[in-house]
């Protein structure tokens, strides 16, 4: 395999389901050694889309090739060299984490032995307790363990810390920075921004089946123009405050009406909130929030779509 | 890179763990069909025969010497009390005969004609009083009491529990662990793996027959010991026709389990599909009972096959090919049920 052939490369990719367009059209392409981020709201088809990549579904239409190779006529090769983690997988609750990891490794020619496979993972002190006992997170790492326990060259993490705690979340981040360091290719999907913008080297943002935006996260957040984004509701204005006056201040690159106040994405932040201030004091109303954060991912899929990317 | 631990040993020891780790199965596999046999064995159990009860209706006319020639056969049990008293014993059950002297020195038997301990009782009443009363039997007679094993109920119903357990562990043991783990996103995990989807089948052919040998062992062991149930056939034999057969309830239970995504549908599949069997299949009482135009429908059926084939081994010491009608019914059914199966099942 030469270093040009893309670990993962989609093209065209469909599959529906009746009148719903899971997958619509959809084009990947993922170097070898990368870490790729596939995000978007529940019910993008991010699920479908991995799923089919991993072979787990048929598309309707579309190529899909890993490693060079396609599932119709390389099946067993390419399940000797992936790691899988699907959504939502209960392991057998009555087996020991260590009768669980050495379990999937006979499964495996060639792989990591069964105690390397459960100290990546950080599950020593676990490997004889019953997977029924372990916390969500302990389940996930050791998930993570019998993905990688026959030292696959591409790693599919489907959801990976969706419905962990954050203590647990940063933990499983950590091992997946260690198995990036490895030089594996990975493909991750989530709805977490913090956690593409963390893990990723780039990422495609997903939407009705397919991709609306590519790129590193920096150059994504980079492309909104504004480093800034400023959330803001009014109380009891004598005269109601227009987008057009917001769009007018200094610093600003975008304006929307949302519903109880104001979103602004800003460059200049200095010069934007003291204007702002004193449009406000003009409008004779009295600021009842104000919050800025820098800009992220998760702007980034408000501009595009107009919506956000998940209700919190 | 490690030494790879062999698959199919992992699948099985897995199978395995997962089994006897679960307190409730071990019940119902072992504990289960020993309760019932010892239960069964209980009341069914050989003794003495159970002298019979019957009552004499006293101030009609004196009760002896009537009384004192029914109390010298022991298998009756002699009552004297008032006619109010007596039929209502006889109305409860508690006596099976009611005996009046009729002013004109005969006898009157009350007693209800679809009991048989109540006819029996009659005759052996009538019997006694006519030789009390001196009547002479014109042909000399003597007893030998014929007690065998392989004729009591325990015999019939031993093979009947083992038809079951093979039943229950081939049907229960593969629908239902294969659509819990379809259930829990497991099989399809697993197919995301290199892992041989026949290994996976086999793994669960093997520790059924691990764990039959377990449990028919068990089962047929306590029924030797404790109640003398014959096994007149060679072992060989037996042991043919308990593989056979659970091989044939493997595939009907993969077949149950080929499609199911939830538990409460494959339970549903599990006893629509076992019900029939229970009650057809001749495991408490002889299927020979039911009428004569459905019995080429009970005879097909699996669980008659195992039976029929089991008590004739163990009772009537028939070796293999004198099974094969037996035999073919359940290798029909496991080839049937695993070619549909394995064509119907659903990975993922």
């Amino acid at each position: 395999m030469t270093t040009s052939t893309p670990a993962l490369l989609v093209e065209d990719l469909r599959k529906h389901y009746g009148d719903v367009k899971a997958v619509d059209g959809l084009d990947l392409s993922v170097a070898a050694g990368e870490c790729f981020g596939l995000l978007g709201p529940n019910g993008a088809g991010k699920t479908t889309t991995i799923e089919i990549c991993e072979g787990l579904l048929a598309p309707d239409s579309g190529r899909v090739e890993l490693l060079g190779m396609q599932w119709k006529t390389d099946e067993h090769a390419l399940r000797e060299r992936l790691g899988i983690q699907l959504q939502e997988t209960q392991l057998a609750d009555k087996l020991t984490v260590e009768e669980t990891v050495r379990l999937f490794r006979s499964f495996y020619e060639k792989g990591r032995s069964v105690d390397e496979a459960i100290g990546l993972v950080q599950l020593d002190e676990k490997r004889r307790a019953r997977v029924g006992k372990l916390s969500g997170g302990q389940k996930q790492r050791l998930a993570l363990a019998c993905a990688i326990v026959g030292d696959p060259e591409l790693i599919f993490l489907d959801e990976p810390t969706t419905g962990l705690d954050p203590q647990s979340r940063r933990q499983l981040w950590d091992l997946i920075e260690e198995f990036k360091s490895l030089g594996r290719t990975i493909i991750l999907t989530t709805h977490y921004m913090d956690e593409a913008e963390i893990l990723c080297d780039r990422v495609a943002v997903v939407d009705h089946g397919h991709v609306i935006a590519l790129g590193t996260p920096q150059t994504l957040i980079g492309s909104l123009g504004a480093e800034h984004v400023i959330q803001f509701a009014v109380e009891t204005p004598a005269t109601p405050i227009d987008v057009g006056e917001l769009r007018a201040i200094e610093g600003v690159r975008a304006a929307r009406d949302l519903a109880g106040g104001f979103e602004l994405q800003v460059s200049t932040l200095h010069r934007t909130v003291p204007a702002l201030l004193a449009l406000v004091a003009r409008h004779g109303g009295e600021l009842a929030q104000l919050t800025t954060h820098s800009a992220s991912l998760e702007d980034v899929f408000v501009s595009l779509t107009g919506r956000q990317l998940r209700d919190e | 890179m490690s030494d790879r631990p062999n698959p199919l040993r992992e699948l099985v020891s897995a199978r395995f763990k997962e089994y006897i780790r679960e307190p409730e199965a071990l019940f119902w596999s072992f504990g289960f069909p020993i309760l019932l046999a010892i239960g069964l064995g209980i009341a069914f159990r050989s003794k003495p025969a159970d002298a019979v009860h019957v009552a004499i209706v006293s101030g009609t006319a004196p009760t002896e010497p009537l009384a004192t020639y029914l109390r010298r056969d022991s298998a009756l049990t002699v009552e004297t009390m008032s006619a109010d008293s007596a039929n209502a014993a006889l109305r409860t059950g508690r006596v099976a005969l009611v005996v009046t002297q009729l002013p004109t020195g005969g006898l009157r038997y009350d007693f209800d004609d679809t009991r048989p301990d109540s006819r029996t009782a009659r005759l052996l009443v009538n019997d006694a009083a006519q030789r009390g009363a001196g009547r002479s039997d014109p042909l000399a007679s003597t007893n030998r009491i014929v007690r065998e094993p392989g004729s009591r109920y325990i015999d019939f119903v031993v093979p009947g529990l083992l038809g079951m357990t093979i039943m229950g562990g081939g049907i229960w043991g593969l629908g239902f662990s294969i659509v819990d783990q379809r259930r829990r996103n497991l099989l399809k995990r697993l197919v995301a793996t290199p892992m041989s989807r026949g290994q996976y089948l086999a793994s669960y052919l093997l520790s059924r027959l691990v764990l039959l040998a377990i449990e028919g062992g068990v089962l047929l062991a306590f029924a030797t010991l404790a109640f003398g149930v014959p096994m007149r056939a060679s072992a060989f034999t037996v042991v043919t026709v308990v593989v056979v057969g659970a091989l044939a309830f493997a595939g009907l239970g993969l077949l149950i389990a080929s499609r199911s995504r939830t538990i409460e549908g494959v339970s549903g599949l599990m006893n629509l599909t076992m019900l029939p069997m229970w009650v057809f299949s001749g495991v408490f009482f002889s299927s020979e009972n039911f009428p004569r135009v459905i019995q080429p429908v009970i005879k097909a059926l699996p669980l008659t096959a195992v039976n029929d084939a089991l008590r004739a081994s163990m009772l009537r010491g028939i070796e293999l090919p004198g099974l094969w009608p037996q035999l073919a019914v359940m290798i029909a059914w496991m080839v049937i049920c695993f070619a549909v199966a394995l064509r119907i099942f659903r990975w993922r």
